[in-house]
């Protein structure tokens, strides 16, 4: 770092001697403190974070009195069963299906926010923003309560457009919809925000070039907008198919796994099988079987960001 | 001659000029319309919410009529809740351990990130990298392990087992965006700083946290959002009632048998989620540098 360094060689020989050893002795010092600094970030890490992995692979291998190691029997057991096998499938259409959705629908909100005179969008972000605001599990009582099946105030809307009740959350298919809904609900507002910052980063002077070659609004999108998000657009669809892959406070509150564990997604399912049922080995077992996918998109959310560094520099 | 070709250009300029004009007016309707329709589906269960918790038992089990509508308002739902102690303690939990969890991370990642950002040591690009890593590491992929480990400890039921696992939810965000801010604070600034003498705690409390105080603004909503609606490890590692904080205790604690209380809860779940929604309310474009800056920072 410059400190060190420049400032000597610039100052005069005598001056400079007193302040050289004040500066080495800094400079000696200063990875002792800055190491001193990151400590208490290093324990929380290796303590909470890295050693509760290494624990947790150590734990899917015992029985389920963790009194002897049946090394992958938990593993083995989960994949003969037919549930888990509706969980793996769950959770990809759960975590696919309500990407997309968020994504489609975000990219699409912010563009007509972008479209809207500045003065007026701040009071549209405002209000758009709402449902990412309020906690999840709060606010999926609220679409609990609008899903329950005789007081259903959206089924009493769709009564009056003629249309036959929903059994939301009864029938499996409408409750895996549901599930989706509320989701989408809820993480819609943050691709908006994502994807306006971005919009925002677009400099205009490249759609008036693009205009002035007689682009169409339609290839001013796909040839300008879209490469140039494209890199916050990945970022921002692998970080949400993570936490939304690994979602659980929504099917929680909403079906509880129900009808006939169905709507059950691996957090879920390892809830109930390691707490609930008090089968912890196999609980994290559940849980570990999202490891591999996530990793996968930590892989490739950290390559995003660390081009999208190298364009900025 | 002349003059008719200068007509014919100013028509022809005149007609493009208007249709442009009307693609953009449709352009601006249709954004209009789709924000409408998005914002009336955004907040229809907030309101909905809102409109039931107003209503008495009675009227909410009246199926005859519009129910996103009240008749005659009432705040019974909410004095009950006020006067109920369980639920008192609830957010007398929630309190403390926010107001704990916020100040532990934010110590812990605003001294990581100064180390981090300005004075590099042995394995600081990889603990950098490795920060931002745990960022991704979601609460329902450990919480088993951390039950085991919070229960070997005697923690299990006690909000004190909660403040010492949040962090690892909100410590590795907030550093990453606080690296960000600090890096960005020109280094002439450190230099001028050294060489009027100043040790580096000097340096961090003098210029750093004064200089990068929205980035600190932004970190410090982040971890009381974030600590303030998790649900995953109250879930797990809380069972008793008097040890929970809001989020489950409303979800868990007010639904009891087969006759729900719909008013109250959704009073509850409303009175549980104001805190967010007012410090969102007031620091909206903190909030929203918080959320974006992961992506587009660092």
């Amino acid at each position: 770092m410059a400190a060190d360094g420049t400032l000597v060689a610039g100052a005069p020989a005598s001056a400079a001697n007193g302040r050289a050893n004040t500066m080495q002795r800094f400079a000696r010092r200063r990875s002792t403190i800055a190491f001193l600094m990151a400590l208490p970030l290093i324990a929380l890490i290796g303590g909470l974070v890295v050693y509760p992995a290494g624990y947790a692979m150590w734990l899917s291998t015992l029985n389920r009195r963790m009194t002897a190691n049946i090394g992958l029997g938990n593993f083995e057991i989960l994949l003969d069963s037919d549930t888990f096998w509706m969980v793996i499938w769950q959770s990809c259409i759960f975590a696919v299906g309500a990407v997309i959705a968020k994504a489609l629908i975000g990219f699409w909100l912010a563009h007509m926010l972008h479209h809207i005179p500045a003065k007026g969008q701040r009071k549209w972000r405002g209000m758009l923003l709402i449902p990412w605001v309020i906690p999840p599990a709060l606010s999926t009582l609220g679409w609990w309560w609008m899903f329950d099946p005789s007081y259903s105030s959206i089924n009493w809307i769709l009564n009056i457009f003629a249309v036959p009740a929903v059994p939301w959350l009864g029938e499996p298919w409408w409750a895996r919809f549901s599930v989706i809904l509320v989701n989408v609900w809820y993480g819609s507002p943050f691709f908006m925000i994502m994807y306006l910052a971005a919009l925002k980063s677009v400099p205009d002077q490249l759609y008036e070039a693009a205009a002035i070659d007689g682009a169409t609004g339609w290839q001013g999108l796909r040839y300008v907008t879209l490469p140039m998000m494209q890199n916050i657009i990945s970022i921002t669809v692998l970080f949400s198919l993570i936490v939304t892959f690994a979602n659980y406070d929504i099917v929680r509150v909403l079906t509880n796994g129900g009808p006939r564990d169905l709507t059950q997604v691996f957090a879920s399912y390892a809830f109930q099988v390691g707490i609930l049922s008090g089968n912890l080995p196999r609980g994290a077992a559940v849980s570990l079987f999202m490891f591999p996918v996530l990793a996968v998109f930590a892989f490739f959310i950290l390559r995003g960001i660390n081009r999208r560094n190298r364009e900025q520099m | 001659m002349s003059a008719s070709t200068a007509s014919t250009i100013a028509s022809y300029t005149g007609k493009k000029l208007g249709s442009l004009r009307s693609e953009r007016r449709w352009a601006l309707w249709t954004a209009y319309a789709s924000l409408i329709v998005a914002t009336i589906i955004f907040l229809a269960p907030p309101f909905y919410m809102l409109v039931t918790s107003l209503k008495s038992s009675a009227e909410i089990s009246n199926l005859s009529g519009n129910p996103w509508i009240v008749r005659a308002p009432t705040l019974e739902n909410y004095m009950e809740l006020i006067a109920n102690p369980l639920f008192r303690g609830f957010f007398f939990n929630s309190v403390i351990i926010t107001l704990c969890v916020v100040a532990i991370s934010m110590v812990i990642s605003v001294l990581a990130a100064f180390s981090l950002a300005r004075m590099k040591f042995w394995g600081s690009q990889a603990l950098a990298t490795g920060v931002f890593l745990t960022y991704l590491v979601p609460d329902t992929l450990l919480f088993i392990p951390l039950y085991q480990i919070v229960g070997g400890l005697g923690l299990l039921n006690s909000i004190w087992g909660l403040i010492l696992i949040y962090p690892t939810l909100t410590v590795p965000f907030c550093t990453w965006i606080m690296i960000g801010y600090f890096a960005s604070i020109p280094k002439e600034l450190d230099e001028a700083a050294l060489i009027d003498g100043a040790g580096w705690m000097q340096m961090l409390t003098k210029i750093f946290i004064p200089v990068a105080l929205p980035g600190i603004i932004a970190a410090t909503i982040f971890a009381f959002t974030v600590s303030w609606a998790a649900f995953v490890y109250p879930t797990a590692f809380v069972t008793t009632p008097e040890h929970m904080p809001l989020t489950i205790g409303v979800v868990s604690q007010l639904i009891r048998g087969d006759t729900f209380a719909w008013g109250q809860i959704m009073a509850g779940a409303l009175m549980a989620a104001l805190p967010p929604v007012v410090v969102y309310a007031f620091l909206m474009d903190y909030y929203i540098a918080g959320l974006t800056a992961g992506a587009t920072k660092g």
